[in-house]
């Protein structure tokens, strides 16, 4: 009954959610209050509808109703609760209602707090997401039904796939599309923008706080899915260029990209067809990675089932979506004429540079994504392309990057001065120098160019802070003085500090464990021990033993490292009853300089010892300090004040020194 | 000049969306041999057990000649090995087989025992040394072979009825020809 | 097809760990160092997505073994590397050859650069003009 009636609310949805598209245009076209004013409440009562629906779904997983299709195909009783209920999302068909309900909810969000909007662009924006959701909703409905009823209901379901019964995983898609799908109200800001035919800088200003949020959340996501590789695939890996990775971070760099021009647009009404054509790639870059993962036109490791009758709806949808968008674009982009004139050498000119290098790279990453599909489709052959070729083309293009960030913010605006910040820079570069020269000496000196990764992130770090020192005036006026600055600091510049400095850490991290990761694989007896980067690992004992739906393989490692340091890791391996598939449990000991990674494998039937696999992985932690630091600075800079008050209020001054967002 | 350049995002997602519902109706995983009109690669392979014979590319020649790598383990070796049967009780055509990665050396052998053995010649290839050789990656798969050692063709998945009558046997005609 | 797809499922077991195994390891170690080079540039071609080195598919185990044989037998990188190609075609690659049907692939990025970097010259070039003639008019 409970399903039934979820049904029922998503088919609701959707004619409110058509309605809420149709109306909302007619409603702005013609200037009709009475009609615009369907469109927020429209808008909370779709949310309302989809929740409605997701929660049936959920329930329907929680009993394990197997009468239910979805649910027996991804389910069983002895699955734990918590994978019970991220096995809602765990699959085609009910990932794509969680994308459904994102997508309500980042409208229902605008329908409730976006008060301060030009009411018409308000309206415009539910009018364009609302349209997008009747697209997803139908597309739910007429391909992939969650609540689809099974008869005879079987026993037992199917099963998770055991990779998925993890609480890393549990939560990755739900933070990856309130990350991408996010980008859809950033595409309804554009598309509304450009039927107005206004692009101000109140329109950036609106549309910042809701990039900041998809970002900050995309950034969330793909870190959490790296972290989960990290630990579950069992050596250490943590991105592997494969065609749905790519099809999240794609997004992201754009995002990146939309973010600092929209600071452009706002402070110097200009760039502003650019940060339009910026929203629309963003979203149709999302739009894209959906369609990836869920047609078969690519291969990988990720991909759902693949359905061409699926693909050719989301391809349908897409062209749609993304084509009406471009084509507006093309019909009203020339006459969004900015006003705001600057030097190459400024703030803007670094913020231009950064978007050039992000989007070539987002090109580049795109052409190597789709250029086996190209191939195929011409007949000249197979080719794969792969890690190597990905990280050839992207490496290079962010080391200007890196480079023009510690820069950029000591430009000031319209017409920068490097010579000002000269000084500032070279103690940057001289701390950089050292640093990468010590950390090739010390470390490595096999290997130059991890120097000089580890160089960059000390280039970014120590860059970051000198500005945000020179902004408190840090020495040169009493320290006090200085912490008194420091917590007057608008959030947002709080948000860049945080976010480049992060960055930098976890580029220090990125660098490090790719470099520098020590390996030892060998068969090992009870009583063995190998070092491994200066700890001693010795193989204690295996045991046996049954888990809640698997048979695990359990190794106990003492390590030890000189008389202070002394630990036991347990890895395991297992084999899940339902799909017979095994999966290895690596057991990690973060340190400060690095995870201690130990992975007990099969059993050596010659010599009666097991094969062991034993890792250092040096700065891993890094990599998630840093992005946890950047979602953080996110956060931060939401929360700014600034973002939530009303029209610019034109009297206010623009006090001295103003800091550089 | 200007205004067009706004053209050009709309105009590349044109150009994306014809080679997207190109792509829809294909399969990306599949792969193509690279040895169509090559001659068999030098491979030799020693007999399964109970059997004196393996197999070697001296073998393949003379004769029209189908080599299929299969397994014990193979779910859908099973479904076609009924029709391998048929093939050579009616002697259409000579099939050698791979017995390509068996836990064991009587894996394969009881197997064949049990289900019948279509088979002329069979080699043992328990490190896929001939699977790697024919560049094979997954099984059932056939290769048609003609009398010069030339590979014609291959075929991935299990020999069906349907396909043999539709694809399969005109190919073998033709070979027949050369 | 579906009973293909079938039987490649059966080598997506994979997953469960980087998968070289110490009695695969060589005991001279710059061979070793080789043989995990090329490895990690073949794709696994029953895998959705990894190399040999990674995969810890049946397939993509005698292919390390095949490697590290030939290398032992004296074979160059370039030459094992060949005949893995010879056999599967240039999809086993990791990283695309450079040949007349992947050049849009290599120049791309750095055509893609060019591009961008002439409409960052154009676009400059037009503030400067645009500039020019409000100082015209406010010096008229």
């Amino acid at each position: 009954m409970i399903v039934e009636i979820g049904h029922f609310a998503l088919i609701l949805a959707l004619f409110v959610a058509a309605l809420q598209g149709t109306l909302s245009m007619i409603g702005t076209h013609r200037r009709d209050a009475s009609l615009m004013a369907i469109a927020a409440p429209a808008a909370l009562v779709q949310l309302a509808l989809v929740m409605l629906s997701f929660a049936a779904l959920t329930w329907a997983f929680v009993t394990s109703d197997f009468s239910v299709l979805n649910v027996a195909q991804n389910s069983h009783t002895a699955k734990p609760m918590l994978y019970k209920i991220s096995g809602v999302w765990g699959n085609h068909e009910g990932s794509m209602l969680l994308w459904a309900l994102v997508l309500a909810l980042y409208g229902g969000a605008i329908a409730a707090f976006g008060n301060n909007l030009r009411p018409s662009l308000k309206v415009r924006v539910l009018g364009v997401q609302a349209l997008i959701a009747t697209g997803i909703l139908a597309f739910v409905l007429l391909t992939s039904n969650p609540f689809l009823r099974l008869s005879p209901a079987p026993v037992n379901g199917n099963g998770l796939n055991p990779l998925l019964q993890d609480p890393g995983l549990a939560f990755h898609p739900p933070l990856l599309y309130l990350g991408y799908v996010g980008l859809s109200i950033t595409f309804s800001f554009a598309v509304a923008a450009l039927i107005e035919g206004r692009v101000d800088t109140a329109w950036a200003r609106w549309v910042r706080p809701w990039t900041l949020a998809a970002w900050g959340f995309l950034t969330a996501g793909i870190v959490l899915g790296s972290w989960w590789a990290y630990y579950e695939l069992g050596w250490g890996g943590w991105w592997f260029w494969d065609p749905v990775e790519n099809a999240s971070f794609m997004p992201w760099l754009a995002a990146t990209a939309l973010l600092h021009s929209a600071i452009v647009s706002e402070k110097r009404d200009t760039l502003k067809s650019w940060t339009i054509f910026l929203a629309i790639i963003a979203f149709a870059l999302s739009l894209l990675g959906t369609f990836l993962v869920r047609s078969g036109v690519i291969t990988s490791v990720h991909a759902f089932a693949s359905d061409p009758t699926r693909g050719v709806f989301i391809l349908l949808l897409l062209v749609v979506t993304i084509g009406g968008a471009f084509a507006l674009f093309a019909w009203r982009g020339p006459s969004l004429k900015g006003s705001g004139l600057f030097q190459p050498i400024s703030r803007e000119g670094g913020l231009l540079l950064n978007n050039f290098l992000l989007m070539v790279a987002a090109a580049s990453i795109l052409l190597g994504t789709l250029y086996p599909l190209f191939i195929d489709v011409l007949e000249l052959g197979k080719v794969s392309v792969g890690a190597p070729y990905f990280e050839s083309v992207f490496i290079p293009m962010m080391i200007p990057m890196i480079l023009v960030m510690g820069i950029a913010p000591f430009l000031k605006w319209k017409r920068g001065n490097i010579s000002s910040a000269s000084g500032q820079l070279k103690i940057a570069a001289m701390i950089t120098v050292i640093g990468g020269g010590l950390s090739w000496l010390i470390i490595d000196r096999a290997n130059a160019l991890a120097a000089f990764g580890i160089a960059l992130a000390i280039w970014l770090f120590v860059a970051t802070l000198i500005e945000l020192a020179g902004r408190v005036k840090l020495f040169r006026v009493p320290f006090s003085d200085s912490i008194k600055r420091l917590l007057r600091q608008p959030r947002a510049s709080w948000g860049m500090t945080l976010a480049h400095a992060g960055l930098a850490i976890a580029i220090a991290g990125m660098t490090a464990s790719s470099a520098w990761r020590v390996e030892k694989i060998q068969v090992m007896k009870f009583g063995d021990s190998v070092d491994v980067a200066g700890y001693t690992y010795t193989l204690n004992s295996v045991n046996e033993f049954l888990g809640p739906n698997y048979k695990a393989t359990r190794g106990r490692f003492s390590v030890t490292r000189g008389d202070s340091f002394s630990l036991v890791l347990q890895p395991e391996k297992r084999v899940y009853s339902t799909r017979g598939m095994s999966t290895t449990e690596a057991a990690i000991h973060p340190t400060f300089l690095g995870d201690l990674y130990a992975v007990v494998g099969d059993r050596d039937k010659k010599s009666g010892g097991y094969i062991t696999r034993l890792y250092f992985n040096p700065l891993v932690p890094w990599m998630w300090a840093g992005s946890l630091i950047m979602v953080l600075g996110a956060g931060i800079s939401l929360s700014d004040r600034r973002h939530r008050i009303g029209a610019p209020a034109k009297s206010k001054i623009v006090p001295r020194g103003a800091p550089a967002e | 000049m200007n205004r067009l350049m706004y053209y050009v995002p709309l105009v590349l997602l044109g150009i994306l969306a014809v080679y997207f519902s190109a792509g829809l109706g294909r399969n990306p995983a599949t792969l193509e041999s690279v040895l169509i009109n090559q001659q068999v690669p030098e491979f030799s392979l020693p007999p399964i057990e109970g059997s004196s014979k393996g197999i070697a590319k001296v073998d393949l020649k003379d004769q029209v000649v189908l080599v299929n790598i299969f397994g014990s383990w193979c779910k859908a070796c099973w479904i076609e090995h009924p029709f391998l049967i048929d093939l050579k009780e009616k002697g259409v055509v000579p099939v050698y087989g791979i017995n390509w990665r068996e836990s064991n050396r009587q894996a394969g052998p009881r197997w064949l025992k049990k289900f019948g053995d279509p088979y002329t010649l069979i080699g043992d290839d328990p490190k896929s040394k001939g699977a790697i050789a024919f560049g094979v990656s997954g099984a059932p798969e056939t290769f048609f072979v003609n009398k010069h050692g030339i590979i014609r063709y291959k075929h991935m998945g299990p020999i069906t009825e349907q396909n043999w009558n539709d694809t399969l046997k005109p190919i073998l005609e033709a070979l027949r020809k050369e | 097809m579906k009973q293909l797809f079938l039987i490649l499922a059966i080598f997506l077991l994979p997953l469960a760990a980087n998968a070289v195994n110490p009695g695969e390891i060589l005991k001279d170690p710059v061979l070793e160092k080789r043989a995990r080079a090329i490895s990690k540039g073949l794709r696994c071609v029953v895998c959705q997505n990894q190399s040999i080195d990674d995969s810890d598919a049946q397939l993509a185990r005698d292919l390390r073994v095949l490697v590290r044989e030939q290398l032992v037998a004296g074979d160059s990188d370039q030459a094992v590397v060949d005949y893995v190609v010879s056999r599967y075609g240039d999809f086993v690659l990791l990283r695309p050859p450079v040949k007349a049907a992947t050049l849009v692939l290599w120049f791309g990025p750095v055509v893609i650069a060019l591009i961008g970097a002439m409409g960052l010259v154009l676009f400059f070039r037009r503030q400067k003009r645009y500039a020019a003639e409000i100082n015209k008019e406010v010096g008229e």
